[in-house]
């Protein structure tokens, strides 16, 4: 059977040749990279060429590249090390009301250990005007957070310009590039960030690995203890089979970036004209400020679950904000934020298309839908032909 | 995740659509997710003679309602009243337990399909 996947966002396939850059320390590389004897040295020193290659695509120093263990944990140690670390200076964060939850919830577990926040709406494409958070920043606040693309509706954040005027308050900006790494180009002072994170699945890296980048200067209190690793910010023996996988596949789709950008760009708006087709559908996010690989949608009158069971019968992997897809059965917070009702935010769709997506693919795709929300909208009640 | 069951009736739901002559109709909404069941029922000597179901939910929403048409096709409309959602879940071998909410919609639009039926028929005598 077709077997399509179209949920990049989610995760992506390890490359072959990411994978064979991390073989050997598996196995025969297996050393600690504290120990001082050769198979220590040799672990130290793939780990210090990691960290040379993600800082130099990254536009950073080597010392400001954090190793962590998933791009969630390098969030976390971003906000909540960051936050504790300033809090003589105040406890006043700044957010949006569409960050991934690994930084949603974040701030929220410190807004409960007395931080006050500060959550700034999106406009109905999902964006954050700069001069929103230029009227939220007060004397006390240390840190203010927004993500540099959306992972559901695709809508990228004018990052640069909100860091401008958050560096010059004098408040540190985090952003959280993890849709975005491998995709954008990310330069730390173009971005005007102190700290930014990512996560190696997203760019055919390995799970279980992401980085956090450290502006110089900017003091971190841990969240893991146990060692000097990382520069004290990180405790625990380094994953050097998956820094590597990361650092190597990175490396990869820096240098593939354009390109590729071009190409799955235009499978996107393939996708859009085709999807929007269909009568009563709606796109959600920017059509401008989008990310090249995310589609996003609204079909009225039918539910998010049933779209997604029907599309896994012809072999296509998408997913859905859906309340009945979310496991908290609330639908998601980024659709609401954006202004959908929760009627329309149930008949979400997002694909998100990657390297091996081809044209072929997106047609097959644009072939099963129509009929699939047909039958779906014939069977719903809110629906009058 | 879903039973073979469930996504049998997901895939090929028993008894979609309106009736219109129905004898009751009974329209429910799920408050725990928003989703939407809305049941027709044709009544022949106080027995469910034929039901057809529209639904606005998930695969097991979908399921259950077809399920519950199949079960109450024929029984007496005390009998169907009692149908239970524990009932209609077992028929389809099970539903994860997120899911168990779903299958109250089946059951309750039945009820109230009843209960629109049993209203009909004392303000017509
Ligand atoms: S109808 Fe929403 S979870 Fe089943």
């Amino acid at each position: 059977m077709t077997q399509i996947y179209m949920d990049h966002a989610a995760t992506t396939p390890l490359r072959p040749e990411v994978l064979e850059t991390m073989l050997p320390y598996f196995s025969e590389e297996f050393g600690n990279a504290s120990s001082v004897y050769g198979w220590g040295r040799r672990a130290r020193q793939a780990l210090d060429r990691s960290r040379d290659t993600v800082a130099e695509i990254l536009g950073a120093q080597a010392e400001e590249i954090v190793f962590t263990g998933s791009g969630s944990e390098a969030i976390n140690l971003a906000l909540k090390g960051a936050a504790k670390a300033q809090q003589k200076k105040g406890r006043h964060i700044v957010t949006t009301a569409i960050e991934h939850h690994a930084a949603y919830d974040s701030v929220f577990w410190l807004k409960k250990n007395g931080y006050e926040v500060t959550v700034l709406p999106v406009d109905s494409e999902g964006r954050i005007n700069p001069e929103a958070v230029r009227s939220a920043l007060r004397p006390d606040t240390i840190l203010v957070s927004v993500m540099h693309a959306n992972n559901e509706v695709g809508t990228i954040q004018p990052i640069s310009a909100i860091g401008a005027l958050v560096q010059e308050h004098g408040a540190l900006f985090h952003t959280d590039a993890v849709q975005t790494a491998g995709i954008l180009k990310l330069n730390v002072d173009e971005l005007n960030v102190d700290l930014l994170s990512l996560a190696a699945h997203k760019f055919y890296g390995p799970k279980g690995v992401g980085a956090l980048y450290v502006r110089k200067g900017v003091r971190l209190e841990p969240l893991v203890h146990g060692g000097f690793q990382e520069r004290g910010r990180r405790a625990g023996t380094e994953n050097i089979a998956g820094i590597v996988g990361l650092a190597s596949a990175l490396d990869l789709a820096a240098a593939e970036r354009e390109l590729e950008s071009r190409r799955l760009a235009r499978l996107r708006d393939r996708l859009f004209a085709g999807l929007q087709e269909i009568p009563f559908t709606r796109i959600n996010g920017s059509r401008v400020h989008r990310l090249p690989n995310n589609v996003s949608v609204c079909f009225e009158f039918i539910e998010g679950e049933s779209l997604l069971l029907n599309l896994d019968l012809r072999g296509i992997a998408a997913s859905s904000g859906s309340a009945c897809t979310s496991g908290s059965l609330e639908p998601s917070h980024v659709l609401l934020a954006l202004g959908l009702s929760h009627e329309i935010a149930h008949g979400s769709l997002r694909l998100t298309l990657g390297r091996e997506t081809t044209e072929s693919d997106v047609d097959y795709v644009l072939g099963e839908i129509p009929e699939i929300v047909h039958r779906l909208r014939e069977m719903s009640p809110l629906y009058q032909a | 995740m879903y039973s073979e069951k469930v996504m049998d009736h997901f895939r090929n739901p028993r008894n979609v659509g309106e009736l219109s002559q129905a004898d009751g109709i009974g329209e429910v909404g799920n408050a725990r997710c928003g989703d939407i069941m809305k049941l027709w029922i044709k009544v022949e000597n106080g027995v469910i003679s034929d039901l057809r179901f529209k639904t606005f939910g998930c695969g097991a929403a979908i399921a259950t309602s077809s399920m519950i048409t199949e079960i109450a096709k024929g029984k007496t409309l005390d009998e169907a009243e009692n149908i239970t959602d524990n009932l209609i879940a077992e028929a389809l071998d099970g539903l994860p337990p997120l899911k168990m909410h779903c299958s109250n919609l089946a059951a309750d639009a039945l009820k109230a399909a009843i209960a629109d039926y049993r209203l009909k028929q004392s303000s017509a005598s």
